[in-house]
């Protein structure tokens, strides 16, 4: 039987499984799901995944569209291809959801995160925190004489290593973002 | 044209707007608006149920024997929450349901009030979508949207939750031309998969339609369309439970329902098989059996209208996404097209081996003696009565099985049984929405004892709408599926599955004022049935039957198709490892 003959990247609203289904090889996929932003649309979704027992590692929601009444979640999640396949199409007929794209097959895409850090230290920790936050671009946002509050952007792999550097260092409390993601290029 | 008007008349508006004929219903606090707006017209009946579980499983016998969506109009609260096993049975077996709830006023929302429940949370995973409407000019448009969403693309339960102050309060009527919805799933499918699809069937030397609700779902133009195609091919056909009656059971090709209690010559032609053509089922487990041992030889084409369905447990070669009724109509035209070829000396050499499977007998059973077994009672009940206008609801366990396997459904919407959920209680009050629909037909509900008293109250509704349901109860005093699940599995140590302290079923039906027959004697059953058909009035028919029979053929839990039981020779030990823990 010869392969059908399908755009590649026709996977949300689609039933084409593009790639072999038997790996069991566990991936990790950005997907961003356009969705009407009605009152329940994100339980909606996120009960979708407890439901049916797919993993959530991050996700992030708002409004990106108030005329259009449309919000973005950018969902990072993990499974076999089967179960991403399968997690796209539940997510696809979802009645409040628009689109649904997943920017880990769909070409090349950039992925960002904030997080706020608060350091507390005296003397050489602080003086080391300071230096590694510029090594890393993170803005200092509040200061007192003993603690530091760093804002930080990143890939989320950028955010675990500076928050593995500040461990050591005094560091008290994170709060990141969730990814935030988008397709690279013109469309 | 805007019309003014408060928000429990947009509600009867808009139903009688969208050609509601029937709602389900019980009323309460938080509907009393519409329940006053409904006493002041004449267009909708309302039946008044016994308890709003019955309401939810009346629609639903109603949507599945007319193709239309039902109704059903439940209060805040509790009324809300006894309406979630109907929803939830609407959901895995796609049946369109518009599901009206009160709620407590919008001031009052959160704060614990009285009959007050969080309905759009508890039903958000078992509705296909729902709402809150707080504002009463949003009410009508949303109504209408309702309708479209539960009717298009795969069918399946809506729930509107109505606070009182929106029902109370004025606003403007939306017409249903002027709903704008993105929700537009699509219907074609894509060609060259079609075409794919008429290729293998040219050269499929063992082919077989496996085809299911989706079918049915899809309208009469679907089995219609089906039929030709079978017929033109003169390849085997089986169906899942949820499926029967798209072709009809007399039809040259039919080959019997498959899956775990289906015909051995089913389930075996589906394990044979080189090329299995999909048409609107779903591999369910009660259908797939062991997922890896599941037709490992052949090529899978699978047409569904929803893309979640496919790949999501057998991965599929040709996925065609698409309504089944115009994918048909194109396969159709391109096979035809391509000169109408298939192997006919394959097919030939497959149907000997078919038949070959069916001289098997998978079916028999001995009636001797002076008792009666539950396969002779469908039998006798199938002869008496596939002449009639006939409608078949069920409840569920060992007679649902025998039902689907004994009786003969030759049209579409007339076999109507909870497949994917299972639930006990589901037969009655569906009979009684389909004779709702069809008054003039024999409307007959094949149930157990234990499954009948699960919703017995709403012999109350039959009465007091004259509604001439017959309730077909094969009664062995046992939860039948369950102790044979027990009698395999669990050591013959049957827990909890003896129904004791059962009423006496002619006197129950005598206290609601409709009529009662018990039968226990094979030679009296045949009178006794028709007795059943011609008295104009709900019957309660009690039939003893024998009470250890097991339904068989049976597809052993993490077994394959190819491993089936066929009676009550080799059950001991049937079901080991990991197949114990699967239900």
């Amino acid at each position: 039987m010869s392969a059908l003959k399908i755009k590649k990247g026709a996977t949300s609203h689609s039933a084409y499984n593009l790639r072999p289904n038997y790996s069991d090889t566990i991936e990790q996929h950005t997907l961003a799901v356009l969705v009407e932003n009605e009152p329940g649309v994100l339980a909606r979704v996120i009960g979708l995944f407890s439901g049916r027992g797919y993993n959530i590692d991050s996700l992030t929601v708002a409004e990106v569209d108030h005329l259009g009444h449309r919000s973005r979640i950018t969902i990072v999640t993990r499974g076999t291809p089967q179960i991403i396949e399968q997690i796209k199409a539940q997510l696809g007929r979802i009645v409040d959801v628009h689109k649904v794209n997943d920017l880990t097959v769909e070409g090349a895409s950039v992925e960002r995160e904030l997080a706020l850090f608060k350091v507390v230290g005296k003397g050489d920790s602080r003086i080391e925190a300071i230096r590694l936050a510029d090594i890393f671009r993170a803005n200092v946002v509040d200061s007192t004489l003993e603690s530091f509050v760093f804002e930080i952007t990143g890939t989320s792999e950028k955010i675990d290593a500076f928050a593995e550097l500040m461990q050591p260092l005094g560091l008290e409390e994170i709060a990141r973002t969730g990814v935030a993601a988008l397709a690279r290029g013109s469309t | 044209m805007t019309k003014a008007m408060t928000g429990a008349k947009m509600v009867v508006q808009a139903l009688i707007d969208q050609g509601v004929e029937v709602v389900f219903g019980y009323p309460g606090g938080a509907v009393l608006p519409i329940y006053d707006e409904i006493f002041q017209q004449n267009s909708i009946k309302h039946v008044l149920v016994r308890h709003e579980q019955g309401a939810v499983h009346a629609a639903e016998g109603y949507a599945r024997s007319t193709g239309k969506p039902g109704v059903a109009l439940v209060t805040s609260g509790p009324g809300a929450t006894n309406a979630v096993t109907g929803l939830t049975d609407a959901l895995l077996d796609s049946i369109p349901l518009i599901v009206l709830t009160g709620q407590v006023p919008t001031f009052m929302i959160g704060s614990d009030a009285f009959q007050e429940a969080d309905t759009v949370g508890i039903t958000r995973p078992c509705t296909k979508h729902n709402w809150l409407v707080k504002e009463t000019d949003k009410l009508a448009a949303t109504l209408h949207e309702a309708f479209h969403v539960a009717t298009s693309g795969r069918p399946g339960p809506v729930l509107i939750d109505i606070p009182k102050d929106v029902q109370f309060a004025t606003g403007k009527y939306t017409q249903a031309q002027q709903v704008e919805t993105h929700y537009n799933p699509q219907v074609k499918g894509d060609l060259d998969a079609i075409t794919e699809l008429a290729k293998a069937m040219e050269t499929a030397k063992r082919p077989v339609f496996y085809t299911g609700g989706g079918v049915i779902n899809s309208g009469p133009a679907a089995s219609q369309l089906l039929r030709e195609l079978v017929a033109a091919t003169g390849f085997p056909i089986t169906s899942t439970l949820m499926g029967l009656g798209a072709y009809p059971a007399s039809g040259d090709s039919w080959i019997g329902m498959l899956g775990m209690h289906g015909l051995y010559e089913a389930n075996m032609a589906m394990h044979d098989c080189d090329l299995m053509i999909n048409i609107g089922a779903r591999f369910d487990d009660r259908i797939t059996g062991r997922l890896d041992a599941f037709s490992p030889n052949s090529t899978k084409a699978h047409i569904d209208i929803d893309a979640s369905s496919i790949n999501k447990v057998i991965h599929v070669d040709i996925p065609i996404l698409g309504d089944v009724a115009h994918v048909l109509e194109d396969l159709l035209n391109v096979w035809k097209s391509r000169g109408r070829k298939t192997d006919k000396e394959g097919l030939s050499n497959w149907w000997d081996q078919i038949n070959k499977w069916k001289a098997v007998g998978c079916l028999n059973y001995k009636q001797e003696g002076k008792i009666i077994k539950p396969q002779y009672a469908l039998q006798r009940l199938e002869e008496l009565t596939k002449k009639h206008d006939r409608y078949v609801t069920t409840e569920v366990g060992q007679h649902q099985m025998w039902a689907a396997q004994f009786l003969g459904f030759e049209d579409p919407n007339r076999w109507m049984t909870s497949g994917g959920l299972g639930t006990m209680g589901y037969g009655f009050p569906a009979s009684i929405g389909v004779q709702m629909a069809h008054p003039d037909a024999l409307v007959i509900n094949v149930a157990g004892e234990a499954s009948w008293l699960m919703n017995m109250q709403e012999l109350g509704t039959a009465m007091q709408y004259n509604l001439p349901v017959k309730q077909f109860i094969l009664n062995n005093e046992r939860l039948g599926m369950v102790r044979q699940w027990q009698q395999l599995l669990h050591g013959e140590r049957y827990s909890s599955s003896w129904s004791e302290s059962l009423p006496d079923f002619v006197k129950l039906a005598e206290a609601f004022g409709a009529k009662g027959i018990q039968c226990h004697d094979p030679d009296a059953l045949d009178d006794a049935i028709m007795e059943m058909i011609t008295y104009d009035g709900p019957v309660l028919f009690d039939c003893l039957v024998e009470k250890h029979e097991n339904c068989f053929p049976m597809i052993p839990s993490g077994k394959a198709h190819n491993e089936m039981l066929l009676g009550d020779d080799s059950t001991e030990g049937a079901i080991q490892g990991a197949g114990e823990a699967l239900v």
